[in-house]
């Protein structure tokens, strides 16, 4: 198994919004005529859930312990040597190394800049529905056709930012040198990440009550000052889903992006551990070692998830 | 503590659309003023124009002798109480009350001892370190009174401030602001629907209707002397009742009954008259009144709530509980309680030599 699920959805129990100490008012005690039929209501979705995300981890687990025949003949067991493999593996670090930096570099200027933008949009009164579908438009291009484009942007020949950059003295060769790869990979997937962000923003941001805003006016005269006081930690319940949504993004869901950047390209372009993994899997067909890694993201994800809601929620107010 | 002038002053939507009407008040320093009127009158509107959250139109707004026209909120020395409270939902109380005297770089000292005597006033002490949402209702809207008061502003806005609170609760803070305000003498304007609300806290009402000022005037000078029949039929309750009648000389004709008034005629020909529920009483044999015929009566404890018409006009009026009830009564009033309206501007026509004595304070609008 190569592709592990993206969603947190395979932890469901810690996606649970941890509210119940506040009863809200609107809350409804549904009676049901038979204790059966509520799990009725819920198996379409249950069954979904183990057949795309239980069961394929189950099987990544099981044939990671495995060295599989790349013919699909026969497999060995080998205990934890597919682990063993991967982790002293030079190469398998330096890639884990990329994917940090991309992680932390993409999902802080596809948060930041959705930030700005729903700020800047939220205050605009006259044709801010303009501004607003011309923002979000951008979030319904797939992630490959957004790869493509973006590719088109770095092209060597064609491309309007190569040449923006050549006026600056910088050479840009996409796909042939690491940095510059890298560059493009990370401008185009914050690209195609800030539309989300900014819807998520904008409606966070006008869910901020008005008189909340009007009584702070009152109170502060900075507009900066008070964006940090009072706007943005009412934004942090908003904030915080996005942080997992765009660390996940990051992690895995820029496959396609990538997939388009250096498939085909010279081989020492930069790529993430999601990728990695697609490339012994498919490209290798070691799915020992695939599974191997495809374990080791999760356990990541397992991890960084906890401490998000251990750590990071704990200083944010839901209202 | 600060006088405060609203020159002329409008709202123009776009659209042309006239929210508020060339209105002018002038409020002495420590003066209560209540904004009052039914919704969409344009009271709100005014009063947020005077914190610096609506853009003024037209005209002058002075706080102090300054005009604010074009200074933001947080730099008009004014503070404002929300309907909804507005509190900082993220900080505990006592972060509520120190937020604005923090951007305004007071020292810890002195923000400590106004949070601990505005937490002793509203008696909210025990509270200072929860947040908002742990709060009841009324100990929320202490608590925006309190963010309000140890800003020590020039002038208090209150912007139906008690509308959320339940019934009981809405009368004893009522009597709570009434208190605060007296001690702290800062001049406030006070925006409400509810006309008792106006009457009971106000030094001053202001009734407005459609954007214009109706009336300006003490609350009993308002209730005894409306200046036309909106604020007849908008202060008091119940109603001032207002039917049509017709004036000859010295006698007065409501639909069948006829009235002699005594040498109180102030005009003649079609009218408004005026009659207060509590100015009604039977009549005895020999008197003349309005013959009433009763339909439904509301019992209020106190007194009752007759209802009934007179002719084909409805009247109500309020009697003690000891008066023998007919369906068919003579009602009497004293001729000296009428009040007599145009038919066709619904303006006051005074009686000679019965035009109030306190003229500045009521302004007729142009």
């Amino acid at each position: 198994m190569a592709y592990v699920a993206p969603s947190p959805r395979f932890l469901p129990w810690l996606t649970r919004k941890p509210r119940p100490k506040v009863f809200a008012e609107g809350a409804k005690r549904v009676q049901f005529s038979s204790p059966v039929l509520p799990y009725l209501f819920l198996a379409p979705q249950l069954a979904v859930i183990f057949i795309f995300f239980y069961w394929p981890s189950v099987q990544a687990v099981s044939s990671s312990f495995y060295i599989e025949d790349p013919f699909g003949f026969g497999s060995t067991f080998v205990g934890m040597s597919n682990y063993t493999d991967v982790l002293t593996s030079a190469q398998y670090r330096g890639i884990a190394l990329f994917t940090v930096v991309f992680t932390a570099l993409v999902t802080l200027f596809s948060l930041s800049i959705g930030l700005l933008l729903g700020v800047k949009a939220d205050a605009v009164i006259r044709g801010s529905s303009a501004y607003k579908t011309m923002l979000i438009s951008v979030y319904a291009i797939a992630a490959p056709v957004a790869a493509l484009i973006g590719m088109m942007f770095f092209d060597q020949h064609i491309g309007p930012f190569v040449e923006v950059a050549s006026w600056f003295g910088w050479d840009m060769r996409v796909g042939l040198s690491y940095s510059d790869t890298a560059f493009a990979m990370i401008v185009v997937a914050v690209w195609k990440q800030v539309p989300y962000n900014f819807i998520f923003f904008l409606s966070g941001l006008q869910s901020v009550p008005v008189s909340v805003r009007e009584a702070a006016a009152i109170d502060c005269k900075s507009g900066f000052r008070r964006f940090w006081t009072v706007t943005l930690p009412l934004l942090a319940p908003t904030a915080f889903f996005l942080l997992i949504i765009n660390v996940t993004y990051s992690l895995f869901d820029t496959f396609g992006i990538i997939d388009v950047m250096v498939k085909d390209k010279a081989a020492n372009n930069p790529i993430t551990l999601v990728y990695k993994v697609y490339e012994d899997g498919f490209r290798g067909n070691d799915l020992g070692s695939s599974s191997a890694q495809s374990v080791i993201l999760m356990i990541v994800v397992f991890v960084l998830t906890i401490f998000q809601f251990r750590f990071v929620e704990r200083r944010i107010h839901y209202t | 503590m600060a006088s405060l002038d609203i020159n002329q002053v409008s709202k123009i939507y776009a659209g042309g659309n006239k929210a508020v009407n060339s209105v002018d008040i002038t409020i002495q320093d420590g003066e209560f003023i209540v904004l009052v009127g039914p919704s969409g009158c344009g009271k709100s509107t005014l009063l947020r124009m005077v914190a610096g959250l609506e853009e003024i139109s037209e005209g002058e707004v002075k706080i102090g002798g300054r005009t604010v026209n074009t200074i933001e909120p947080a730099e008009r020395d004014i503070a404002m109480v929300f309907q909804n409270y507005a509190l900082y939902p993220h900080m505990t109380v006592r972060q509520n009350l120190e937020y604005g005297l923090k951007n305004r770089n007071t020292p810890r000292a002195d923000i400590d001892a106004r949070v601990a005597e505005a937490a002793r006033m509203l008696e909210i002490d025990q509270y200072l370190d929860r947040k908002p949402r742990a709060l009841s209702g009324g100990q929320r809207q202490r608590v925006a009174m309190g963010r309000a008061i140890v800003r020590q502003p020039a002038a208090f806005l209150f912007d139906e401030p008690l509308s959320n609170l339940d019934a009981k609760l809405r009368v004893s803070m009522r009597g709570e602001i009434k208190r605060l305000q007296r001690r702290l003498g800062t001049t406030s304007i006070y925006v409400t629907h509810d006309q008792l609300e106006a009457m009971t806290l106000a030094d001053r009402l202001v009734v407005l209707n459609g954007g214009r000022i109706e009336q300006i005037g003490a609350p009993l000078e308002v209730y005894h002397q409306p200046a036309s029949t909106f604020v007849a039929s908008f202060i008091g309750s119940p109603a001032m009742n207002l039917v049509q009648g017709e004036l000859h000389g010295n006698r007065l004709a409501v639909g069948p009954s006829l009235l002699t008034l005594g040498g109180h005629a102030p005009t003649s020909g079609e009218v408004t008259v005026g009659l207060r529920a509590e100015d009604l009483r039977v009549a005895s044999s020999d008197e003349e009144g309005l013959q009433f015929r009763l339909d439904y009566v509301e019992e209020l404890g106190s007194q009752r709530l007759v209802h009934g018409h007179v002719g084909d006009q409805a009247l109500t009026a309020s009697m003690a509980l000891d008066v023998a009830l007919a369906d068919e009564m003579k009602l009497a009033i004293d001729p000296r309680r009428l009040h007599f309206f145009a038919r066709d501007t619904g303006k006051r026509i005074h009686a000679p030599g019965t035009a109030p004595a306190s003229q500045p304070s009521v302004m007729e609008v142009a």
